[in-house]
């Protein structure tokens, strides 16, 4: 769990500017207390997710069956304990590390699936607009009108329930979210005036589109998408505690919330810390959105900047 | 209005079509019900029969067009597992499912416009930042989890209500306070949100100038133009648990139409999911329907 300052920050192109923007990025997360150990706690999460099986991955598989349904707060058997052990004496702190990466893997890959091409669409329909919008707006009124999860409940059910395929599912089921916002946002932005002046100056579509419309919209969907985040790991932890999400040897959260389900009576651990998991990851991501949504947006930006009166 | 009725109709209708569709044939790639349903020792010659029973000898566009053809007398075909009419089937449990979400969506929409209508009114305060914590935690929590804990701590530690099932009036608590949950998290923020809105708009400054009193404020003037963001969220919610509670459903041994769902398309019985999709999404078109007019109702500008 230490191991967070590894993280690596995605690469940006001009490093010298970058610093003083992280910096200001970083004083403004202080401003907000929640966000920030909303971040520092997502930071964990993505810590574990990236060292955690190459850490504790032999923790996690190996049984051992004096410690079956051990209790937690029991340091006796050690640290890697202390949140008790599974139905085959595997060590729940070690599991939950280790399930973190399938856990986050899965919605990370889905939420950038679903944002890439809902984004891409959003950008053809509004600016194209015409024809083509026209067919891009049905075909999200058409997945929206699914009811997701039995969707997702067939192909999982016909296709194997493998990472991938949940990653899909879930994509695909999440695109209409980017669409539409995407859309809307386009139809008011090419309007304004610095857009008009770019067309008369003579840049190509895909310089208006990239350059000077995207830029705009992309706070609102990056704010979107860290809440969507959230939905998409719910669903996920629904889907693989129906039985039809991912299946053992390979762990989720919601998997293992599922597998503690028959012990609850006699060994109420092993469900409740998996869960526990997926709450404070999901409010994480709740609080740090509300926070983008103030932090991302020019007019709102002063409230954390000038630090406010509650922490003064 | 009627135009927006029409319209919605047909594109409804045309995204039901693909659905049936789809799941037609998606489902019947599941696999073969006679493997299911006859035991393993079952000679060719009896698998032959069933198949032949249920019509699923012939090629899947036959087999499709007998059931659509069947479907334009309003014949749903029969359910496998049941040996019952399908719709029979359906209806039975979309009924339980029907109840549960208008008493949780009731009492959510009441206790969210209360709290959220408050919050907004001290904006700022203890009460203000209790419900936002409240809502968020509320927002984040998975339903499945919940459930379990409350079975654990409530009926199998207190023993105050029954684990699962249907039967009392105790059986319906669990169930309800965790689908209550997550639609209360969202909607109290968005009731907050649009009363801060209404607060700060001018018909509220010229009452509060008049001295009218605080209550009135709220209640009068500003929760009725308020309500239409909010109405839109309900309806949201609403058909999300019209589309089956399926966790909840199946957790507590509910027999709604979200966990005959789940059990029909595991148990390959064709005719119940579609029977299943087919009610639930007339019944969400009605709910928008009613949405729409209660917008139409409350805000005088969109009647037209």
């Amino acid at each position: 769990m230490s191991d967070t300052t590894t993280v690596p920050v995605p690469p940006k192109p001009a490093a010298m500017r970058e610093r003083p923007a992280l910096l200001r990025l970083a004083s403004m997360l202080w401003a907000d207390k929640f966000a920030f150990a909303a971040a520092l706690l997502l930071l964990a999460m993505i810590g574990c997710a990236l060292v955690g099986p190459w850490l504790m991955g032999d923790a996690a598989g190996g049984q051992n069956l004096r410690a079956r349904n051990a209790p937690p707060f029991d340091l006796s058997r050690g640290w890697l304990y202390v949140l008790g052990g599974d139905a085959l004496g595997r060590p729940l702190l070690a599991r939950i590390v280790v399930a973190a990466q399938n856990t986050l893997l899965i919605a990370a890959g889905a939420v950038a699936c679903s944002m890439i091409i809902g984004t891409t669409l959003g950008l053809v329909a509004g600016y194209r607009g015409g024809w083509t919008g026209e067919v891009i707006m049905r075909l999200a009124d058409v997945i929206m009108s699914f009811p997701s999860l039995l969707l997702a409940v067939i192909v999982l059910y016909m296709l194997a329930p493998s990472v991938a395929n949940l990653v899909l599912v879930l994509a695909i089921t999440r695109i209409p979210i980017y669409l539409r916002t995407t859309r809307a946002e386009v139809l008011e932005v090419r309007e304004r005036m610095f857009v008009q002046a770019a067309i008369v100056m003579g840049a190509s579509t895909p310089r208006i589109v990239f350059r000077h419309i995207l830029p705009v919209i992309l706070p609102t969907l990056l704010t979107i998408a860290t809440l969507d985040f959230a939905f998409v790991m719910l669903a996920e932890s629904a889907l693989s505690f129906l039985g039809i999400g991912i299946q053992a040897p390979e762990i989720t959260w919601g998997l293992m919330v599922s597998q503690g389900r028959q012990y609850l009576t006699s060994a109420w651990w092993l469900a409740f810390w998996p869960g526990l998991a997926i709450i404070l990851t999901t409010m994480s991501l709740n609080l740090l959105s509300g926070w983008m949504r103030v932090a991302l947006d020019p007019t709102q930006r002063w409230r954390l900047e000038i630090g406010g009166k509650r922490n003064g | 209005m009627q135009r927006m009725i029409g319209k919605r109709a047909v594109s409804s209708l045309i995204s039901l079509v693909g659905l049936v569709v789809l799941v037609f044939f998606l489902s019947r790639l599941t696999g073969d019900p006679a493997a299911l349903y006859l035991p393993i020792d079952a000679s060719e010659e009896m698998r032959q029969n069933f198949r032949e029973i249920h019509g699923l000898n012939d090629p899947l566009l036959v087999q499709f067009g007998r059931y659509i053809g069947d479907l334009a007398v309003l014949d749903f075909g029969e359910s496998i597992r049941k040996a019952r009419p399908a719709i029979e089937v359906v209806l039975e449990g979309f009924a339980w499912t029907l109840q549960l979400a208008l008493i949780t969506m009731t009492l959510v929409t009441l206790a969210a416009v209360v709290l959220g209508s408050l919050a907004a009114f001290r904006v700022g305060s203890l009460f203000d930042r209790l419900a936002s914590m409240l809502s968020l935690i509320g927002a984040s929590a998975p339903d499945f989890w919940i459930a379990i804990v409350a079975i654990v701590v409530f009926s199998v530690g207190l023993g105050w209500v029954p684990t699962s099932g249907t039967g009392t009036v105790w059986h319906w608590i669990l169930p309800i306070a965790v689908l209550f949950i997550r639609p209360f998290g969202l909607i109290v923020q968005v009731v907050r949100g649009a009363m801060l809105t209404a607060l700060g708009s001018a018909y509220v400054k010229t009452a509060r100038a008049k001295g009218v009193r605080n209550r009135p404020i709220i209640f009068v003037h500003t929760l009725r133009n308020a309500m239409l963001p909010v109405i839109t969220v309900i309806g949201d919610q609403a058909a999300a648990l019209l589309n089956g509670a399926v966790v909840v459903e199946t957790i507590f041994g509910f027999p709604g139409v979200g966990k005959l769902m789940i059990d029909s398309i595991l148990q390959r019985d064709f005719n119940v999911i579609l029977a299943a999709i087919m009610v639930t999404a007339l019944a969400i078109f009605v709910m928008n329907l009613l949405i729409d007019i209660a917008y139409a109702l409350l805000d005088p500008r969109i009647r037209t």
